[in-house]
């Protein structure tokens, strides 16, 4: 499956997902499936059939609401079967709403109060780094979560430590619930503020697949002791008119039956 | 030995045998007493400066890779100031980070106010499945470091770095999660947990100078509680007295009475941190001003003996 299908086959499953519980955060799982797309179809080192082998790349779904996009790709990749993503949510489910490290296979990382990824992936980096594995370990985070003040102790402490297998990707939908991102507390520039931190920074389209496997490429192949981030210009509830025409409310919404069949046709 | 200088000789013992222990301080390495370690064991020694919060979670990231991360600070900031880092990072992600608070509650002093916490063990404890400990003296903490590397499973533990009163000797064994038998009696049961063990030791003396028998227990691990040394002996005495450099509120008193009100109703008094500011003064002003002396402890002692 090329790339362009993979990520349409992810939008379709995320869905799904969501679906099964009739609503969820819908705007922020379909931002990011293209980088995941990109992500597990060309860059991840990962084993299916290994999910804890110690020699893979890890990803911290930092922004864990977004957990119903990644299931979606995890159970593609085949990490586990695509059954589970009609249990989102319901009690005793391996696929909570926010990603848990101890019930999903593929989830490096458990996320959900936002803000706390980033330092998370720089502890995993520097355990690649004590135990001599060469890996890449990626953080996606959204633009709104760099509210979140811990994000910037995080990119201190990760360019201190020239953690330059580290890479950040953030998610700039440039919406969060209370409203546009600008309106409520500005991020921008983001893009200078993780140079300013010491960073390799780079802006790109998140919704372009060979854009997105270009930044990739060169910030794995950077290797000059500065930690890197990708900041992905996205759409919130990208693949789907009526999602993207939403605006805020987006972020966690509906997917009813009628919801659904519309977006799975025009997801053809 | 001051205790600091215990911990970082044992640990510096245990790093040498386990490579997958990992120190890390926010910018109190040298107060803390660890700054010795970042000598020896450079690449496992970590300082990320003044950020608690990033500390957690980075000690959360290590840990997902198999590392058995130590952070460091005062009580309020390893564990108030990263309390949700804590909460999701590490108890609901089930990593075995070990989180030391140094100088609990009337220990801070001259740093009190601002740097004092009587609220550490009631919300450690209400994590699920941290284990928290109270350490009383040098030879507890280092025969209980082995232990607590091993241990699975999130902890957290309070010390004092300077103290140098001792307790216990080379014969002690230290028991994870059981009370410390340090007097048999029928007249009244103290339960004591850290540094408060002094205090209760002292008056149980002088109770026992006056004829009353006293059970005392010393309690290092608040949880999991030793539930069944503390039924068996309120069922014995029927009286129990608790002593906590701590609040009331959810410490040692709440939980030996969560144990009691279930499997033994008995009439319980607290010698604890009765909903009073923080502030800063010496040792022995705060423990008189908050009611934390063995004279505190004799006098309830006394007042609940009478009611039998």
């Amino acid at each position: 499956m090329d790339v362009v299908q993979f990520s349409k086959e992810i939008r379709r499953q995320t869905l799904r997902c969501l679906h099964s519980q009739g609503s969820g955060h819908v705007g922020g799982s379909l931002s990011i499936v293209d980088v995941l797309a990109v992500l597990y179809s060309k860059h991840m080192h990962v084993d299916p059939k290994q999910p804890k082998m110690a020699d893979r790349d890890r990803l911290v779904l930092s922004k864990g609401h977004a957990g119903p996009a990644l299931y979606a790709t995890l159970a593609l990749k085949g990490f586990f079967p695509e059954e589970w993503l009609d249990t989102l949510n319901k009690l005793g489910t391996r696929l909570p709403s926010h990603v848990n490290v101890n019930l999903t296979p593929g989830v490096d990382m458990t996320a959900g109060s936002l803000g706390q990824g980033l330092s998370c992936a720089c502890g995993l980096a520097l355990a690649n780094r004590l135990k001599g594995v060469k890996r890449y370990v990626y953080v996606i985070t959204g633009d709104g979560e760099l509210q979140e003040g811990q994000n910037w102790e995080g990119a201190m402490f990760a360019a201190q430590k020239q953690l330059d297998r580290l890479i950040v990707l953030v998610d700039s939908n440039k919406l969060q619930i209370d409203g546009a991102t600008k309106d409520v507390i500005n991020v921008e520039d983001i893009c200078a503020k993780f140079a300013s931190f010491g960073f390799d920074a780079q802006r790109v389209n998140g919704h372009d697949f060979d854009a997105l496997d270009q930044a990739i490429t060169a910030a794995k192949s950077a290797q000059n002791g500065k930690p890197q981030c990708i900041v992905m210009d996205t759409v919130k509830g990208k693949g789907v008119d009526f999602y993207e025409a939403m605006g805020a409310g987006v972020h966690s919404t509906t997917v009813t039956d009628e919801q659904y069949a519309a977006a799975l046709e025009e997801l053809k | 030995m001051e205790l600091r200088k215990e911990y970082v000789n044992e640990l510096a013992r245990l790093m040498r045998e386990n490579d997958k222990i990992v120190v890390l301080d926010a910018d109190l390495a040298g107060a803390g007493g660890t700054k010795p370690l970042y000598k020896e064991f450079p690449d496992r020694c970590i300082d990320v400066g003044i950020a608690e919060a990033n500390m957690a979670c980075i000690a959360a990231g290590l840990a997902a890779e198999g590392f058995v991360p130590f952070i460091h600070s005062f009580v309020p900031f390893v564990a108030r100031r990263a309390l949700d880092q804590i909460a999701v990072s590490v108890c609901y992600s089930e990593q075995n980070v070990r989180i030391v608070g140094f100088d609990p509650g009337v220990h801070t002093t001259s740093n009190g106010g601002t740097h004092m916490s009587f609220e550490d063990i009631a919300t450690m404890r209400a994590f699920c499945n941290i284990a928290v400990l109270d350490v009383v003296d040098g030879v507890q903490l280092r025969k209980a470091l082995p232990y607590i590397v091993e241990h699975k499973g999130p902890l957290y533990m309070r010390f004092v770095r300077k103290q140098t009163d001792e307790l216990f000797d080379e014969s002690y064994q230290f028991r994870f999660g059981k009370a410390d038998k340090l007097a048999d009696g029928d007249d009244l049961t103290i339960v004591a947990s850290g540094t408060m063990l002094f205090d209760a030791l002292e008056a149980t003396k002088r109770l026992q100078g006056e004829g009353y028998s006293v059970d005392l227990l010393g309690i290092h691990t608040v949880k999991p509680l030793d539930e069944e040394a503390i039924v068996a002996s309120a069922r014995k005495t029927g009286r129990v007295l608790t002593a906590e450099n701590h609040s009331i509120h959810g410490g040692l008193y709440g939980a030996v009475t969560e144990v009691l009100s279930a499997r033994c109703p008995t009439l319980c008094d607290a010698v604890a941190v009765r909903d009073k500011l923080t502030q800063v003064g010496s040792l022995n002003d705060l423990k008189r001003d908050y009611g934390l002396t063995a004279d505190d402890i004799y006098v309830r002692a006394k007042k609940l003996l009478a009611t039998k």
